[in-house]
């Protein structure tokens, strides 16, 4: 490779870190955030007794889990303006702006895969855990925000954690969108100065450190919690 | 406020000039499901290989089948995607590079994008070969040796084909995601069932109907393959081996990417 390549990729890192990962970063923490609250509300939803609450989350994570995400993302950056004109009764499309649009897109379709997790992490404490809470006089829903739960989340750590580390992967299809994510970052660089080859490889190199060291470090957190 | 749904736009004529969209949707429907199959097919196959490489005694096969996984693993499937098909004609030799270059017009994206699933979803599938061969009993190989079989022996009649029974279920769902994450294709410019709906919104900015005709299609590719696979399971489910020895293989997968 060239010096002067060499150069311009230096010169490109505070672009590429600054500015894309920053956005893929924060974009990965705000979906995990969201998607994990709206996850374990609908596996609630979808463990409760009630068919008006179960039937409606179990179609809607099924459906969920059985498009692709590049459908999805589509689907809502285009869906939004008219949803948002919806809410405010304007007569024309609301822009959302796609920054807002890629956000919330990403917690509703990561909340189906989180759902998923807290489900099997619900079903993984023994019925004698709320035999024991009501038992003790607490009710249904302090048994559930109080006993099981904190307990479903803590076997589930690893599970979830894996999911944000492809949530974070995921977050590079927002290219789609024109976005400057990491990867769109990479890509504006790329077709700016016809290095394509060394930008891509570069993304790939640092998306691979980044997901290496976390896949290890969930498994290294797995296994110290199993020794306890 | 006020979107113009219209079933007529279906049978549009799209931009090709030969068929209306509904046509271009189907043929779309039908590279993805290519796309997926070959690519699952390839995964199957190599996957098989990696996994059994990351169970065996010698250390040097283990180190390469970890290597491979963690290498495919850790690099977004789009940046993958990228890699075929933009850099690796760089990277080859000249009159290969042009060559692939110069493939025609769908051929030159499926093969890349064929070669970048397949390789990812081998990935993907040897841990769960690994994590199937993992839930059977260590005795299970020590008795083969003791009755004489070789290691390979071992492998083909005694614990492949009890691990692959146990991991039928997580290899259906790795079957539904390489259908979803096939539809990563159009980014290179591959028309599957996401480009042709994709397409058909920037052409004739009909794009609920789009959108909404590509949703039915991939709900109803969904409900076809979890059918089969549900018939295939009952086939070859062994009665007696339970499912809580394939617990680890499915919550495994369960986290798997989209």
């Amino acid at each position: 490779m060239p010096i002067s390549r060499l150069h311009e990729i230096v010169a490109a890192l505070p672009y590429l870190f600054e500015t894309g990962m920053t956005f893929s970063l924060t974009l990965t923490a705000l979906a995990a955030a969201l998607g994990l609250m709206l996850g374990t509300l609908l596996a609630l939803c979808r463990l409760s007794k009630s068919r008006l609450l179960s039937l409606p989350a179990t179609l809607y994570v099924n459906g969920m889990r059985s498009v692709p995400l590049l459908l999805v993302i589509f689907w809502f950056y285009f869906l939004a303006p008219y949803i948002g004109a919806w809410i405010e009764h304007s007569p024309t499309p609301v822009q959302i702006g796609a920054y807002r649009s890629a956000v919330i897109t990403f917690s509703l379709f990561e909340s189906a895969y989180f759902c998923e997790i807290m489900r099997a992490g619900i079903a993984s404490i023994s019925r004698g855990q709320t035999h024991a809470a009501l038992a003790l006089g607490l009710t249904a829903r302090q048994t559930m925000i109080m006993v099981v739960l904190p307990q479903a989340l803590r076997n589930m750590t690893p599970a979830l954690l894996t999911r944000v580390i492809t949530l974070f992967q995921d977050t590079s299809l927002v290219y789609v969108l024109s976005m400057t994510d990491f990867f769109g970052a990479a890509n504006d660089v790329a077709s700016r100065d016809g290095s394509i080859v060394q930008m891509y490889l570069l993304a790939a190199v640092v998306y691979f450190a980044i997901c290496f060291t976390a896949s290890n470090f969930v498994k290294s957190f797995g296994t110290a919690r199993h020794a306890h | 406020m006020n979107y113009q749904w219209s079933w007529a736009a279906f049978n549009d004529l799209s931009p090709d000039g030969v068929h209306t969209y509904l046509q271009t949707l189907v043929i779309g429907a039908g590279w993805t499901i290519a796309l997926a199959a070959g690519a699952y097919t390839f995964a199957l196959l190599l996957g098989s290989v990696v996994g059994v490489m990351r169970t065996v005694d010698s250390k040097i096969a283990r180190g390469i089948g970890a290597t491979y996984v963690e290498l495919f693993r850790n690099v977004p499937l789009l940046v993958q995607m990228f890699l075929w098909y933009f850099v690796l004609p760089e990277l080859l030799p000249k009159a290969l590079g042009t060559a692939m270059k110069q493939m025609q017009q769908p051929w030159g994206q499926f093969f890349p994008a064929l070669l970048c699933l397949g390789f990812y979803g081998t990935a993907r599938i040897a841990e769960t070969v690994r994590s199937g061969i993992r839930s059977l009993r260590t005795g299970q190989q020590q008795a083969s040796l003791a009755l004489g079989l070789s290691g390979f022996q071992a492998y083909r009649f005694v614990i492949l084909p009890q691990a692959f029974r146990i991991v039928v279920p997580p290899l259906t769902s790795e079957l539904m995601a390489t259908i979803k994450y096939s539809s990563v294709a159009m980014t290179i410019g591959l028309l599957e069932l996401t480009g042709a709906a994709r397409s058909m919104q920037e052409f004739s900015f009909h794009i609920f109907e789009a959108f909404s005709a590509a949703t039915i299609m991939y709900f109803a590719i969904n409900s076809v393959v979890v059918y089969g696979l549900m018939l295939v399971e009952r086939r070859i489910s062994v009665p007696s081996s339970g499912r809580s020895s394939a617990a680890p293989a499915l919550s495994m997968t369960e986290t798997g990417q989209s």
